[in-house]
């Protein structure tokens, strides 16, 4: 555990010497949610019935996706380690006193957290004063926040563990961009991180956030901004749980067949 | 010229003794681009219309924008990859070779990979071309064909202005994704929905309008101005300024030592 914590925090550290980079992503970020608000606008105004929330609810959810944009992105992996098992360099992580796959996933937590901290507080400083509908609204309420707060981490988890399965297939494949492309291609559609999931038709909704990509941003965005009724909080939570001891089980054991079959060449 | 497509052959060919990343890769861009089309189909589902646009007239602006776009990136890609080139000192030995840096920049990278974008924006613009209800004459053609160039050049000019920054700052920009990969995704719907002022700004800063919502009026036969035809033609002037800067950049270069 000790090591855990140590470890953590030394990547959180590393992730945090990227001042510069973050401002500049807090500005990209800022413009992308901006525009991303006035397109839905023009569809609100074209026919604001059909809007399956408030505008205001779909304007915290477009900041919040912004804001914890680090913490959510599937597309954004560590290259390093796609490097390390590309050209050998496994076999230093290989002889650490310590589980190849918790090291990974530690480290990918931290520096996914290291980011968003970096990122999302200006982020959301500026968004909450802008004015009414376009404005970034939070409950004020303390159960809901923490409602939140554990289905993010819960996200934040699900989220390491499936791009950890990407890792993993680097093993056998020779180049993992392909494979990549596609993968985060269909999260990103799936996870509502395209278009927020209450958008689409609700015959493939219903199927939808059933899948562990639901258990992404949909789950802590929607409970935030009320969309999801207090009744499901609980199955929502579950079902995060759910997928995520599924993904890690899932990793684990690839990790391990992989790792009983590499060959590394050379001295 | 003739070294330009040479490079771009040495290109394919190294690519060619990849096949399967290289197919990989081409199914993966292929879906990218596939995506956005099926959020907006979906948005589309729900509303039936944006502002007065429908669905045909915004694939229609998707996918042309989408081809300009995905042609710019085919050719101007090395610009992409133009920091890596400054900090690993490569500049400099470019520099020392008797040809046209722009083009050894250029030929530095050439994104076969890209031609998954450039189907899936054919395919989509055929299949709404099948269902467009407008006539289109001669003027329309040559319009579109303008657009094309146009944009290319617009979003060229986009790369060449990144990369030249880069000579003073070594490190590449995020925010430039905005006018990018910004512009490309948030131009696939006409740029006019996004109220007046983004209007103005792409219309006078970065031309991006004048290649995209004026002449798609014309295209879907929403006005009658005909010299809308001509915008994307005025909006290839943006790559004077841009190559303008590049020179600028080049003659203040300092290497980042190595």
């Amino acid at each position: 555990m000790k090591k855990i914590g140590a470890l953590f925090k030394l990547r959180f550290l590393i992730g945090l010497q990227y001042r510069t980079a973050a401002f500049a992503g807090i500005i990209t970020q800022f413009a992308w949610g901006s525009l991303s608000i006035l397109l839905y606008h023009a569809f609100y105004q074209t026919n604001p019935e059909a809007f399956p929330m408030s505008f205001s609810q779909l304007s915290s959810y477009i900041w919040l996706q912004q804001g914890f944009l680090a913490l959510f992105m599937i597309w954004s992996m560590e290259n390093e380690l796609f490097d390390l098992i590309h050209q050998g360099s496994i076999a230093y992580e290989l002889v650490r006193p310590m589980d190849l796959y918790d090291f990974w996933f530690i480290r990918s937590m931290a520096v996914r957290l290291a980011k968003t901290v970096l990122r999302c507080f200006p982020l959301f400083l500026i968004a909450s004063v802008l004015p009414f509908p376009y404005s970034l609204v939070l409950p004020t309420a303390p159960l809901p926040l923490l409602i939140f707060l554990l289905s993010l981490l819960l996200a934040w988890i699900n989220v390491v563990a499936f791009c950890m399965l990407i890792y993993i297939s680097a093993f056998y494949t020779l180049s993992a961009m392909g494979i990549r492309m596609i993968a985060v291609t269909m999260v990103e559609f799936l996870s509502g991180a395209l278009i927020p999931l209450p958008f689409l038709p609700d015959s493939i909704r219903f199927l939808i956030e059933w899948l562990p990509f639901a258990s992404m941003q949909n789950a802590p965005l929607r409970i935030v901004i009320g969309e999801i009724l207090q009744t499901e909080w609980l199955n929502i939570l579950g079902l995060q749980l759910f997928w995520a001891v599924i993904l890690i089980l899932l990793g684990k054991k690839m990790m391990k067949k992989a790792l009983d079959r590499i060959v590394i060449q050379g001295g | 010229m003739k070294l330009y497509w040479h490079y771009v052959m040495l290109h394919l060919k190294s690519l060619w003794q990849y096949k399967t990343s290289t197919l990989l890769l081409l199914l993966g861009q292929f879906l990218v681009a596939f995506n956005l089309f099926l959020g907006m189909w979906f948005l589309f589902q729900r509303f039936h219309q944006v502002a007065d646009f429908i669905l045909e007239e915004v694939v229609l602006c998707f996918s042309i924008v989408l081809l300009q776009f995905s042609l710019a990136e085919m050719f101007g890609r090395g610009f992409d990859s133009f920091p890596i080139l400054i900090n690993k000192g490569e500049l400099d030995r470019m520099m020392v070779r008797p040809k046209s840096l722009m083009l050894q920049v250029l030929g530095a990278k050439f994104e076969i990979s890209r031609i998954g974008r450039i189907l899936q924006a054919l395919i989509t613009f055929l299949a709404v071309y099948q269902t467009i209800p407008w006539d289109w004459g001669f003027l329309e053609y040559l319009t579109l064909f303008f657009m094309l160039v146009g944009g290319s050049a617009v979003f060229m000019g986009m790369f060449i202005l990144y990369a030249s920054f880069c000579f003073f700052t070594i490190e590449g920009l995020e925010f430039f994704n905005i006018f990018t990969d910004g512009a490309r995704e948030f131009g696939s719907y006409p740029l006019a929905i996004y109220g007046r002022r983004i209007l103005q700004f792409t219309t006078v800063v970065i031309p991006y309008a004048l290649t995209q919502y004026y002449p798609l009026l014309l295209l879907t036969h929403k006005t009658d101005q005909k010299w809308f035809a001509l915008l994307p033609l005025v909006a290839m002037l943006f790559l004077v300024p841009c190559i303008a800067f590049w020179c600028f950049g080049v003659h203040h270069y300092r290497s980042s030592g190595s």
